[in-house]
């Protein structure tokens, strides 16, 4: 929940294409879905300045689109970083220590599961099973993958990513 | 009508296809507990309390929304079911802030009710109770999610029946939380303050600020000169906070009831409606004869008036700009009143007590200061004053019939019905048909009383055809407000409520529990006792009103004057939705 403590940095060109999903669909039936995933897919992520355009284009309160976001996991309210470390907290991983080492990037970090940090370059999701027990407790970083990851190891897998 | 037959615990009934188990048993005089359920207004089967079996289900159904079919049979009051309800209350409340001692709900809650009709235990189930917040950040109302059952009826009131929609189910699950966008404040949000929410939760998560406390306190304050003057629609409806039924004309109860609370003065604020029909109706006229901006619409409902600005801003100019009934009051007791009595402004504490959530907000708005003070310093609702009767230890039923004091002890018929939707406009149409047309000898203008949620009327007065149009509820007025701007209503004058009925269904009156309002007109009812006092008056027209003739001709010489602009207009600004 809450605000995005990101900086929105809309574009105008993304704006144009929000404009566009919502006149394309204003007037159908259950037309709201269809133009928060056309939202979602432009921007990455689901901010108040997006949620009230479309409530402003849509004529829906912004309360009601509020609704909506927080009901389904696939709308974000934070953006992703540029690393997106997924921490996979199936029950293999999780018995195995996933929770701490959630604990320790969220630590190391400075941000909480599901957030981005103020830069831009991390952000942080638990993921249910993602089907590589043998591996547990697995995460990736974008397409790296690491397993059997300890708590100690987590920062020199974010030393990696520090240019 | 196409009718089936079913059996409801044995009994046959016939009932219309289509309707609900809920509403036939109602048929067959069999009761079903129901907690989300509200009539009209939320039938959508969340709660579970409403469960029962039919022969040839596999499994338990919702009264509330499942349909009955030719040679149904149901049975409500099995064991099975029995413990099913108690299960079920007993899951709500093991995540459900239990201190009902100090809940000022307690007695009126529908939870407790049930849970004591289940003899419901608080530990069978221990649980992880969810972490919530206590929403203060309105001058209205407070939420406090921890006793939230999340029956969804303060959603309907407010998506369906206000058009608002300024809350809704956050987040999914366990952790599902009504509010507003973001964990935002209600006063922080687009919402007006009408107060349908809190009539329609089951329980205390939604509650009025209460500013008893307040208002003690300057009683208690000798340096004080503490005056306070009940709403129109407060002596119909306060007698349902003591016990008397629905509909109770208590003017003569509450008088006295007021009169032992320690106040300097106890007066009617009837009187500043006919005030207010004084200066709105003269304003009308202006409007009309010197081509003024209209059609012009009342601005006496502080809800209408904020979802005027919010959502209809092009309006803004149509809105009278005379000050509401209670501002009007106030603004009274301290300009004429402190003058004539010779006391400093500074030293009088004004009290309203109206049926209102609402106008707690416009108390506080810019503007509404005539004496460089705010015009009303408390406004309380017709159930915090119940309450200070309560605590008082004042037995209300029993009381002898009491006045008002002079010299605002009662105010005309016309002030009288501006409790009830149409009742402005009727008392508007008094006055200003007579200034047109000293001749139009009409009193009772039926046209533009309830019940539907939208009426029009056409009078032909001094060659003049006026056309009125008069809504309560605001998706009514919202439905008419999108006819006035594409062109297809073209009227003069327009009256508004935000609550559907006026204020005698106000957020600020007594509570009725689902088992009343699903079973009784209560709007109808509270409406017939206005209109009966009405007719129980001496004096029916706002013009004709002798303390309103002295007000003019002592003190604000004639309606529109510079003096009553100053003290008796205000102005009106846009807000933002967001």
């Amino acid at each position: 929940m809450g605000v995005s403590t990101i900086e929105f940095k809309g574009t105008k060109e993304q704006e144009n294409l929000l404009k566009e999903a919502i006149a394309l669909n204003k007037d159908r039936e259950g037309a709201l879905m269809p133009v928060l995933q056309a939202a979602q897919n432009i921007y990455g992520y689901m901010p108040r300045e997006v949620q009230q355009m479309v409530a402003e284009g849509m004529g829906v309160s912004l309360s009601e689109i509020y609704g909506v976001v927080t009901f389904y996991s696939q709308f974000h309210l934070q953006p992703k970083g540029k690393y997106k470390v997924h921490i996979c907290m199936g029950t293999a991983c999780y018995v195995k220590g996933a929770g701490k080492i959630l604990e320790r990037f969220e630590k190391e970090l400075g941000i909480k599961d599901g957030e981005c940090t103020a830069d831009g370059k991390f952000s942080i999701d638990g993921l249910r099973c993602v089907g590589a027990c043998g591996l547990a407790p697995v995460l990736s970083v974008n397409d790296d993958v690491y397993g059997k990851v300890t708590e100690d190891q987590v920062p020199d897998i974010l030393a990696n990513y520090k240019e | 009508m196409e009718m089936v037959n079913v059996k409801i615990n044995n009994i046959s009934v016939q009932v219309p296809s289509g309707s609900t188990v809920l509403e036939a048993a109602k048929l067959a005089d069999v009761h079903i507990p129901t907690l989300c359920y509200m009539k009209n207004l939320t039938e959508i089967g969340a709660c579970r309390v409403c469960l029962v079996e039919v022969k040839g289900n596999r499994t338990l159904v919702a009264a509330c929304v499942f349909p009955v079919f030719e040679g149904m049979e149901v049975q409500t009051n099995t064991p099975q079911l029995r413990k099913s309800r108690k299960q079920t209350l007993e899951l709500m409340v093991s995540d459900h802030n239990r201190q009902c001692l100090s809940c000022a709900k307690s007695g009126d809650c529908e939870l407790q009710r049930l849970c004591t009709e289940y003899g419901v235990e608080e530990t069978t189930f221990k649980g992880i109770t969810h972490e919530t917040k206590i929403d203060d950040s309105s001058p209205a109302f407070m939420r406090d999610n921890s006793k939230c059952v999340l029956c969804r009826r303060c959603i309907s009131a407010c998506t369906d029946m206000q058009s608002i929609s300024v809350i809704s189910a956050n987040l999914r699950g366990f952790v599902t939380e009504i509010g507003c966008a973001f964990g935002e404040g209600l006063g922080d949000a687009p919402c007006v303050n009408c107060g349908q929410c809190i009539v329609v939760c089951p329980t205390g998560a939604l509650m009025e600020k209460d500013d008893t406390a307040e208002v003690w306190n300057a009683i208690n304050d000798p340096n004080k000169k503490v005056f306070v003057f009940a709403a129109p629609s407060i002596r119909v409806t306060i007698g349902e906070a003591f016990g008397m039924p629905v509909g109770t004309n208590a003017t003569g109860k509450l008088a006295a009831a007021m009169k032992r609370l320690g106040f300097d003065g106890v007066f009617d604020m009837n009187l500043t409606a006919d005030l207010t029909i004084m200066e709105e109706a003269n304003e009308l006229l202006d409007r009309v004869k010197n081509k003024g901006k209209l059609p012009m619409i009342t601005s006496c409902s502080p809800g209408w008036v904020k979802f005027c600005e919010h959502y209809f801003p092009e309006f803004i100019d149509n809105l009278s700009s005379c000050k509401s009934p209670q501002q009007m009051f106030g603004a009274l007791l301290k300009t004429f009143w402190a003058e004539k009595n010779n006391i400093d402004p500074k030293d009088i504490y004004v009290v309203s007590v109206i049926p209102c959530t609402a106008k707690k907000f416009e108390a506080i708005r810019d503007d509404q200061s005539a004496a460089g003070l705010p015009d009303v310093d408390a406004a309380i609702t017709t159930r915090e004053l119940a309450r200070m009767i309560k605590a008082a230890a004042v037995d209300f039923v029993n009381l002898d019939d009491d006045v008002f004091d002079n010299p605002f002890e009662s105010g005309s018929g016309a002030g009288q019905i501006f409790g009830a939707t149409g009742g402005v406009m009727e008392a508007a149409l008094r006055t200003a048909s007579h200034w047109l047309d000293e001749s139009f000898n009409v009193i009772e203008f039926s046209e533009v009383r309830g019940p539907s949620a939208i009426r029009f009327a056409t009078y032909n007065v001094g060659g003049i055809e006026v056309k009125v149009a008069v809504a309560s509820g605001l998706a009514n007025a919202r439905e008419l407000l999108e006819k006035v701007k594409s062109g297809e209503v073209d009227c003069h004058f327009i009256e508004i409520m935000a609550c559907p009925g006026g204020c005698i269904n106000g957020g600020g009156q007594p509570f009725l529990p689902d088992s009343i309002r699903n079973n009784v007109d209560v709007v109808a009812l509270r409406s017939k006792a206005i209109y009966d006092a009405d007719k129980d008056l001496p004096v029916r027209k706002s013009h004709e009103h002798p303390d309103i003739k002295m007000l003019y001709d002592e003190f604000f010489e004639k309606p529109g004057s510079h003096k009553a602009h100053e003290i008796l207009h205000t102005k009106y600004k846009e807000r933002s939705l967001f």
